[in-house]
């Protein structure tokens, strides 16, 4: 067992655990953040992307000991109490979400992607989350959100 | 004249949105409960064997095991189905396919329960294998299934005219083959459920399931106990798409049985692997085609024969292929039909429902056969199916007379080609012609004439495809459709439909249809958790039905409760029968008389009279007839109608097909939830465009290659390219305000409009699903010789 300290969505957070699991287990298991999903475990769906230090990650392939010292931000963190971040706001306006289950992680990636590029192509909106597999939408309202929410980024 | 609607056909944001995108929306992975367990899987890597032993010796003490579970502990059935009871619980007699499941471990800790299924010890004699659909009604192969004394799980035949007749009177004579590949539904979310023991009022679930009613029954017949002691919730699901049904039944009815055994709640959670391993997937179907013709374009006849694998199981094959034979010969007016669809067992993995149901197959076929008539006789791909294609009055090739709806074949083509500009594009696309020849394995160098410059390396394409599709389903079953309504004294609202939530969108289109109704917004309306013991069964959320029926259902319990508001109100200001009330606004607006009521005063001002403002809506279908013998009958009561035309760019260099754009002309009756409806078609064209071009499980012997997403490979954001929606609102007697379906045939089009884009591109025709590099480039698909993967169990 070792002891991890790293800031998870804001706060300074402190935990024992094994080194060998993944972050992805340990945000869900000890931290219930279930937001965070597992699809397929090989880093090839996308579904349990976070946030390391700004950058969008899979969490199935980080060991847990990585994340010492580091700064994590999962879905859970995005919104602000029941006030939305546009990027959510903008994903409900143009229908970007229909079963749901990969949404918290294309929220991440096009998160992580207007921290780099405020004012991103189409091509790097697909970029940035060729990454995050959806069966059900086609992508198509999530790249219009993503979009969106560029313009109200860079607008303000 | 055409209704104004306040709520319908308007952008609404979802009613499961906000959970869904802050992470709070609890799917089933994300429940847990107190002393917990979890179960895993034991299976063998075979095809087909006999089980002689199982032996439990070295776990029996395993600090990790609580339980072994085995089909000596199923109070009930020990074989279920959706349609034949073919499947086992627990497969420890013998082996069909390398997805079936011998027993189980169950304890807290699934790493540890790992490690000791690798300490059963199984003794197994393989038996034959069957993998070759082609074979299964040969008298020498083995068969999957020895009780059923066949390998023959349904035919379904149709005869329509007289074929030979109609071959005679024909000028031209076109026979081909075509063949589709099984593919994977592919849902983000692996399957997950949780049983919890209640004792003596039996089990609740909580699953990742697409019909909560059918699970129901079936966890109730393997546990031995009356429906009303198994309670089914259906958590937030992670896609579906036709796939949570028989599998999830499954699963749910082990965990079922294994907590009952231990008395604690059990979790069962798949990986990707194990998810693509066991689920049911796609139908692949060779289908021969033989089509008479006049060299006018009139088809004169159509001889379709159908093989369908269904797999190590029966599951819901033969439904699949009854809409296959129902639609085999596609939208067109034939005199002349002969059809058969068989479904065979093999060792393969099995095939059940999965979006398009039976459809993208003949679909597939018949569409790339009418391009070929069209070709063959100098015509262009709009003009034969405007010859063939079917109208109002119509009579199918079940002998079905189409009436009674707006039979828009023609208008989607219509709209379609003149938003493509298609016919002009067609015929440039199709002389613009410099193409590389053909690879020539035995000489595996190209020579300089074999050389193409760069810029003539891509090719442009397009191509079309229609089809009308059956509503609902037709002469399968009994089709009927609930749901409960209940206005609260403040005017707010539960709702809750029998069918389910899979992320369509149905809990806000159904919100939608009440708000309409009641001349209110939707945030006042709360849907309720989908729930087994609270709502009667309204059938499977299946077959595009649950707009349709499911809202037929909503709509006629909001009808019912503001009948009643409006019999308060008239009796409470003594009202005229002339005088007319209108629910718009939020207020109840009265002809010629005072200020208008607010719909929460109302509602307050009921609950003191002591009017009854809770209700249970119905729907049921009107009667379809269906003669098994000779495939004849009226199939479905309505229909819908869609055209697509896909736009490609070829690398002749590589193979790849780039999908530029596709446009899509839909008309699913009346749009209740716009938001919801473009989705549909944008993830039905996606999906389908995956289906004709990059997806396919392969098997070696049975045993799948692709097991997880690093080798089965799904369309991203970077594959697809435009995808326009276009919607066509045809009228329709039946339905809320005459909405029907869309679901699936944004779906069953879009891979044979795909293909004929190619063809238009590289002048050369593709019988075989998917259009992937080898495809394109060598005219067959290569495959690894073993099983190899990059990531293992």
């Amino acid at each position: 067992m070792i002891k991890l300290k790293f800031i998870l969505n804001g706060k300074e957070v402190i935990v024992e655990t094994e080194p060998s699991i993944r972050l992805l287990d340990l945000l869900r298991d000890r931290f219930s953040l279930t937001g965070t999903k597992e699809g397929c475990g090989v880093g090839e769906c996308g579904a349990c992307t976070v946030l390391m230090n700004g950058k969008a990650v899979n969490s199935c392939l980080i060991f847990a000991a990585q994340v010492e010292g580091n700064e994590i931000v999962t879905i859970e963190g995005i919104a602000n109490g029941n006030e939305l971040h546009p990027i959510q706001k903008n994903f409900l306006k143009y229908g970007a979400v229909q079963c749901g289950f990969c949404s918290p992680a294309m929220v991440l990636s096009a998160f992580a992607l207007l921290e780099e590029n405020p004012n991103p192509t189409e091509e790097e909106i697909k970029d940035a989350i060729a990454g995050n597999l959806c069966r059900c939408t086609g992508y198509k309202q999530i790249i219009e959100a993503i979009a969106e929410s560029a313009k109200e980024v860079t607008s303000h | 004249m055409k209704k104004e609607f306040s709520v319908v056909g308007k952008p609404i944001i979802r009613e499961d949105g906000f959970d869904k995108i802050t992470g709070r929306a609890k799917f089933a992975d994300d429940y847990k409960f107190d002393g917990m367990l979890h179960a895993v899987m034991l299976r063998i890597s075979e095809t087909h064997a006999k089980i002689n032993s199982i032996n439990y010796s070295e776990v029996e003490n395993d600090q990790a095991v609580n339980s072994i579970i085995t089909s000596a502990d199923i109070p009930g059935a020990k074989k279920v189905g959706m349609i034949k009871n073919d499947q086992p619980i627990f497969c420890d007699e013998v082996v069909v396919t390398p997805g079936d499941v011998l027993a189980m471990l169950v304890g807290e800790d699934t790493t540890r329960l790992r490690s000791a299924l690798s300490k059963i010890k199984i003794d197994y004699t393989p038996l034959p294998t069957l993998t070759d659909p082609q074979k299964s009604l040969d008298p020498k192969s083995p068969l999957i299934h020895p009780e059923l004394g066949s390998n023959l799980i349904i035919h379904h035949p149709l005869r329509k005219g007289n074929i030979e007749k109609g071959f005679t009177e024909s000028d031209h004579i076109l026979e081909q083959t075509y063949t589709t590949q099984l593919i994977e539904h592919a849902y983000i979310e692996p399957e997950a459920v949780i049983a919890i023991p209640l004792g003596q009022n039996g089990i609740k679930i909580i699953g990742s399931i697409q019909n909560p009613f059918s699970a129901r029954k079936i966890i109730a017949a393997v546990v031995n106990l009356p429906l009303d002691k198994v309670q089914v919730i259906q958590a937030q699901l992670g896609g579906s798409f036709g796939g949570k049904d028989d599998t999830m039944c499954i699963l749910s009815a082990r965990a079922a049985v294994a907590a009952i055994k231990v008395n604690r709640p059990v979790k069962i959670r798949y990986t990707r692997e194990e998810s693509i391993l066991e689920s049911y997937k796609r139908h692949p179907y060779i289908l021969n085609y033989k089509v008479g013709f006049k060299s006018s374009g009139k088809i004169k006849a159509m001889q379709i024969d159908i093989l369908a694998d269904g797999g190590a199981y029966c599951s819901m094959s033969p439904f699949v292929t009854w809409r296959s034979v129902v639609q085999a010969t596609g939208p067109y007016e034939i005199e002349n039909v002969h059809t058969d669809v068989r479904a065979v067992y093999t060792n393969n993995p099995y095939t059940g429902a999965m979006r398009g149901f039976g459809s993208p197959q003949p679909v597939f076929a018949n569409e790339s056969l009418m391009d070929e008539i069209a070709l063959q006789l100098g015509m262009n791909p709009v003009e034969v199916r405007k010859i063939n294609g079917l109208k109002a009055g119509s009579i199918t090739a079940t002998g079905q007379k189409l009436q009674n709806h707006d039979v828009n074949l023609l208008t989607v083509l219509d709209t379609a080609t003149k938003e493509t500009d298609f016919q002009n594009k067609w015929k440039k696309y199709k002389k613009d012609k410099s193409i590389i020849q053909k690879y020539d394995f035995n000489k595996p160098v190209f020579n300089n004439s074999q050389f193409i410059e760069p810029d003539q390396l891509i090719k442009k394409g397009i191509g079309l495809a229609v089809s009308y599709r059956g509503c609902s389903l037709g002469a399968e079953g009994i089709d009927a459709a609930a749901c409960y309504l209940s206005i609260q004294n403040d005017g707010t609202i539960y709702l809750l439909s029998g069918l389910a939530e899979n992320g369509q969108g149905l809990r806000t289109t159904f919100s939608i249809i009440v708000a309409e109704e009641l001349g209110i917004t939707t945030d006042n309306i709360f849907y309720l958790e989908t729930d087994t013991s609270r709502v009667p069964d309204s059938g499977p959320t299946v077959a595009s039905r649950a707009t349709l029926m499911g809202g037929g259902a909503v709509k006629n319990a909001a009808e019912i409760l503001r009948t009643r508001l409006e019999e308060l109100i008239r009796a409470e200001w003594k009202l005229k029968a002339a005088e007319k009330i209108i629910f718009k606004n939020n207020l109840a607006l009265i002809t010629n008389h005072k200020s208008p009521i607010t719909f929460q005063d109302l509602c307050k001002l009921a609950a003191n009279r002591g009017v009854n403002l809770a209700t249970i809506g119905w729907y049921k279908s009107p009667n379809v007839d269906w003669n098994e013998q000779t495939g004849q009958g009226d199939a479905y009561f309505t229909y819908v109608y869609g055209c697509q035309v896909a736009e490609v760019s070829v690398n002749q260099g590589t193979g790849e097909v780039y999908l530029d754009k596709i446009t899509a002309v839909h008309d699913p009756g009346t749009v209740i939830n716009k938001l919801g409806a473009e989705g549909q078609i944008y993830g039905g064209v996606t999906q389908g465009a995956g289906y004709g071009t990059l997806e396919e499980v392969t098997t070696e012997n049975g045993l799948i290659r692709e097991l997880n997403f690093d080798q089965y490979l799904i369309l991203t954001a970077k594959d697809i390219g435009e995808i326009k929606p276009i919607i066509v609102e045809g009228k329709e007697i039946y339905g809320p305000w005459g909405a029907k379906s869309l679901g699936e045939p944004t779906l069953e089009l879009t891979a044979a409009a795909i293909s004929n884009a190619v063809c238009n591109a590289l002048g050369k025709r593709f019988f075989n699903l998917p259009l992937n590099l080898e495809e394109i480039l060598l005219g067959k698909k290569l495959r690894p010789v073993e099983v190899k993967r990059g990531s293992l169990l």
